[in-house]
């Protein structure tokens, strides 16, 4: 029998995975990757919400973070292509300016 | 009636406040002009209050509440009885005098705006100090007429500080810290004094205090009397702590004339008074302060013997003059203290204010022997000063004559025959100095010349401030008959009881000794110096330099106070009180430091302090879970 | 049966995301990042969200991936992605405790018990439709506010992306041309 514990641990795992990602990678375009699996994780425990508690709102806000996350890539992916072409990289080490 | 209160009490800080809003600027004449009318106003007051206040009138307000935490309480408040109202008159009599006197002598001052709130903040505090109904209103004033005194003596505080060689009183500014260091050791007695009349009674105000003061066991009253009489040892300079009126010449010499000759200094003197009830519990108390009296009316009279500075002279007969006060007050007789100190306030005062014009006229210059024959030159202020020192000396019918004769006769009826003898000296000492002084000055050959300057009298207005004081010196001995009757309606009465003829050989004998005095010092030194007499005894150098008191204290008490200091400040101050705080603002300091490395500039870095925040939300949520 | 769905998705999706995170060709990760949104569209189709299964695979599989496809051809994808990882124990440390922490709140039962409430606090029960018919009748009732202001936020993503990569926006597209030729023949006036 699948609960929603197992559905909610799955959510947590993935959650963790694309964490790590966010801290480990430096590049950019990686980064926004991981940033894709946090949020997907995210819909799978809403929509796991939704379907044990009988409330819809759950795959509503599932749906609205689909749409939010689509936007997101498009700008930002626009954003980094012009600061490839800027700068030539896109290596979080190089866009440091402050000296700590 | 009260309102009469209100305005001689208020009028002085009116005054004060007017001129303080002139302090930092050039001489404005006006601050002179309306503190003079100031407490001219003030003077109105106390004469009125004078005539109001008889036996079954005195005058007793409560301006408001001051303390009054749980069981201790102290009101604001001030009473006009028979003393105090005799000191209010005196005070503002020479006050008003000497503010007049100032707007002449402080003629040339850039100080001139700030001198004048000073001296009326002193004589504002001296009012307090005179009409407070309770001890702590009396501290109160206590500390004011210290702290202007304090203001007043450094005036010139920029004068730099010279060898004690140079200048027994090194500056004006060391003069003045000396004079406030004394005062507040002193005070310290007297704290302790009010202390103990607190912890035994409950209460601070006269009324209750004296009407309760019987209760008490007679070693408790004497510790009072004796605490409370180191206080007054302070403020009345009487020895040990009498170095510092004679360096106090250091301020200008009205300052000398109000402050350190008629006022502060008989604030000691006053307490003693005032406090008769709980001091005629403990005549032993009584008698020890009647010889250390006597004591210091001969040791400075010896001190002034063969000084060379003509305001030290008269600083140290005043210091004299009020270990006579002393006397009459220890051997209980309070009402002759209080004549005595009400005459002694005139003629010093004006003695005082004509040395000022010859130091004015001789630009400033304070050595007698560089005087000589300014009589042709200054005559009214060479009449005046002469008047004073009769005065001084006691002669018939002048003022000094009736007050200090009724100390002797004091002495001399309770049988304290060693103490008379040592006040008949002291008055022989006290004409010969006092005469030195005006042949010194005023006759003689004329020194000045080698040095080229050129005295003339001092402005009109000046000399016609002087005449009421001069006037007063002379005819005040005649009020003593309504004066006894007007003071006794509070103060015990005491009549000195001698036989008729040994009244008449007391009298012989103190106008004798005093005539003899004189005339030693007018024949001695009518030509000239009769210094080298004295050095030829070989007491001079000792009484030259004050009995080597002053180097005394400088080796034995303050260069030690001064190394303790220095440790203090280098080794506990500075190493451990400031290096702690230093410690906690560096360690502030370095910790912000090491935290400033969170802040890169790098997107990776702060996303792992974000993680890291993230995980520490976690294990927060799951250590601390609602109703744990 | 749904048991075996269920742990044979999820070790798919885990698997891929794990590519994507700890891969160092960018091309690879980019596959595994297509790969695990189509397994966790699986997912939805298991909680009866069918709208929103087929929602993530057309939105997230199709465009998103897509953009990221595009994007890619921008940058050096041949060479492997060079990272120096400071401070590699923290780093794993930080992540690995958040994966611990977050099974243990969801799945230990005295803690659960707290986090999750009970069941069917819902309101809305549609009654006799299909999943895509209850989310268009919730989208267009309860939540259309919301729903208008996602669409004015696409709108405005999408205008943000052509502005961002385009040249010459300030010149009007149709004189563009005779702008080119006007700037060519000015060149040609002034040699």
């Amino acid at each position: 029998m699948i609960t929603l514990t197992h559905y909610l641990v799955l959510s947590g795992i993935l959650f963790s995975i694309g964490l790590a990602g966010v801290i480990r990678r430096k590049n950019l375009l990686l980064l926004f990757f991981s940033t894709e699996i946090m949020l997907n994780a995210v819909n799978i425990g809403f929509a796991a919400v939704a379907k044990f508690y009988g409330d819809l709102t759950g795959q509503m806000v599932a749906f609205f973070i689909i749409a939010v996350a689509a936007s997101e890539v498009a700008v930002g992916l626009g954003l980094l292509v012009l600061w490839y072409k800027r700068n030539g990289t896109i290596d979080l080490e190089s866009m440091q300016e402050m000296k700590g | 009636m009260q309102n009469y209160l209100y305005i001689a009490l208020f009028a002085p800080l009116a005054g004060s406040l007017f001129a303080a809003i002139f302090g930092a600027r050039p001489k404005n004449v006006i601050t002179g002009i309306v503190t003079s009318l100031l407490l001219f106003v003030s003077w109105l007051a106390s004469m009125k209050l004078l005539g109001y206040v008889d036996e079954h009138h005195i005058v007793h307000v409560k301006m408001m509440d001051w303390i009054a935490a749980g069981n201790f309480n102290v009101d604001f408040g001030f009473v006009a009885d028979q003393v105090s109202v005799i000191m209010m008159v005196t005070v503002t009599t020479v006050s008003t005098l000497v503010h007049i006197y100032s707007i002449g002598y402080m003629d040339h001052d850039r100080g001139f705006n700030r001198y004048f709130s000073y001296l009326s903040a002193f004589v504002f505090s001296m009012m307090i100090l005179v009409m407070s109904d309770n001890f702590l209103g009396l501290f109160i004033g206590w500390e004011g007429v210290g702290l202007c005194s304090w203001l007043l003596i450094g005036f010139w505080y920029y004068k730099k500080d010279v060898s004690t060689k140079e200048n027994p009183a090194i500056s004006p500014a060391y003069a003045a810290n000396e004079a406030f260091v004394m005062n507040r050791i002193a005070d310290l007695g007297m704290l302790i004094g009010i202390f103990m009349i607190y912890w035994n009674l409950g209460s601070l105000d006269y009324d209750t205090v004296f009407a309760n003061i019987g209760a008490l066991d007679g070693s408790t009253i004497t510790l009072i009397g004796i605490f409370l009489f180191i206080g007054a040892m302070g403020k009345s300079a009487q020895f040990p702590l009498h170095t510092w009126l004679a360096n106090a010449m250091e301020g200008p010499t009205p300052v000398s004339a109000l402050i350190h000759a008629a006022t502060m200094v008989t604030a000691g003197v006053y307490l003693v008074v005032r406090s008769y009830e709980i001091y005629s519990l403990i005549p032993d108390v009584g008698y020890f302060i009647a010889c250390l009296g006597a004591f210091v009316a001969i040791f400075a009279a010896s001190m002034a013997l063969v000084n060379l500075e003509m305001k030290r002279i008269i600083a140290y007969s005043t210091l004299s003059q009020l270990g006579y006060m002393f006397v009459a007050a220890g051997l209980g007789a309070y009402w002759i203290a209080l004549f005595h100190l009400m005459t002694h306030a005139f003629f010093k005062s004006v003695l005082f204010l004509g040395a000022g014009n010859v130091m004015h006229a001789m630009d400033e210059e304070k050595y007698i022997n560089k005087m000589g024959g300014l009589s042709k030159v200054m005559p009214w202020t060479m009449g005046i000063m002469t008047i004073a020192s009769l005065a001084l000396a006691g002669i018939w019918p002048f003022a000094g004559f009736f007050s200090k004769d009724k100390i002797l006769e004091t002495a001399f009826s309770q049988n304290h025959y060693f103490l008379w003898f040592m006040l008949w000296i002291g008055a022989g000492m006290t004409a010969y100095y006092s005469f030195r002084l005006i042949m010194m000055v005023f006759f003689g050959e004329e020194h000045y010349k080698k040095e080229g300057k050129h005295p003339h009298e001092a402005y009109p207005y000046v000399i016609a401030a002087m005449i009421p004081l001069a006037v007063l010196a002379t005819v005040a001995g005649f009020f003593e008959h309504s004066f006894v009757e007007f003071v006794t309606q509070l103060l015990p009465e005491f009549e000195p009881h001698v036989s008729s003829g040994a009244f008449v050989f007391l009298l012989l004998v103190t106008l004798g000794i005093a005539i003899s005095g004189i005339t030693l010092a007018v024949v001695k030194f009518r030509n000239g110096n009769f210094d080298h007499f004295f050095k030829k005894l070989g007491v001079y150098d000792v009484l030259f330099n004050q009995y080597y008191i002053p180097d005394f204290y400088q080796k034995a008490i303050v260069e030690p106070y001064g190394k303790l200091s220095e440790f203090a400040w280098k080794k506990i101050d500075m190493k451990i009180v400031d290096a702690t705080v230093d410690f906690i603002a560096a360690v502030i300091y370095k910790s912000g430091d090491k935290a400033r490395a969170m802040q890169t500039g790098n997107l990776s870095t702060n996303l792992k302090w974000m993680a890291f925040g993230f995980v520490i939300l976690l294990a927060a949520a799951l250590l601390y879970r609602p109703g744990m | 049966m749904e048991a075996i769905a269920f742990y044979l998705f999820s070790a798919i999706t885990i698997g891929m995301f794990a590519i994507v995170v700890f891969s160092k060709n960018a091309l690879y990760a980019m596959s595994a990042l297509a790969g695990g949104m189509i397994a966790i569209s699986g997912f939805f189709f298991m909680l009866d969200a069918d709208f929103l299964g087929a929602v993530q695979i057309i939105v997230y599989t199709g465009a998103v991936m897509a953009l990221y496809a595009f994007g890619m051809m921008f940058f050096d994808t041949t060479k492997d992605v060079k990272e120096n990882i400071k401070e590699t124990k923290i780093v794993n440390a930080l992540w690995i405790s958040a994966v611990v922490i977050l099974v243990v709140i969801v799945s230990v039962p005295f803690l659960s018990d707290q986090v999750l409430l009970d069941a069917s606090t819902s309101d809305y029960k549609v009654i006799g439709a299909n999943n895509p018919q209850a989310v268009g009748i919730f989208l267009f009732t309860k939540y259309l506010v919301q729903f208008e202001l996602a669409a004015v936020m696409l709108l405005v993503a999408m205008i943000a992306g052509i502005i961002l990569v385009s040249k010459k926006m300030d010149i009007s597209l149709t004189t563009m041309d005779e702008q080119i030729e006007k700037e060519e023949f000015d060149i040609k006036e002034a040699k």
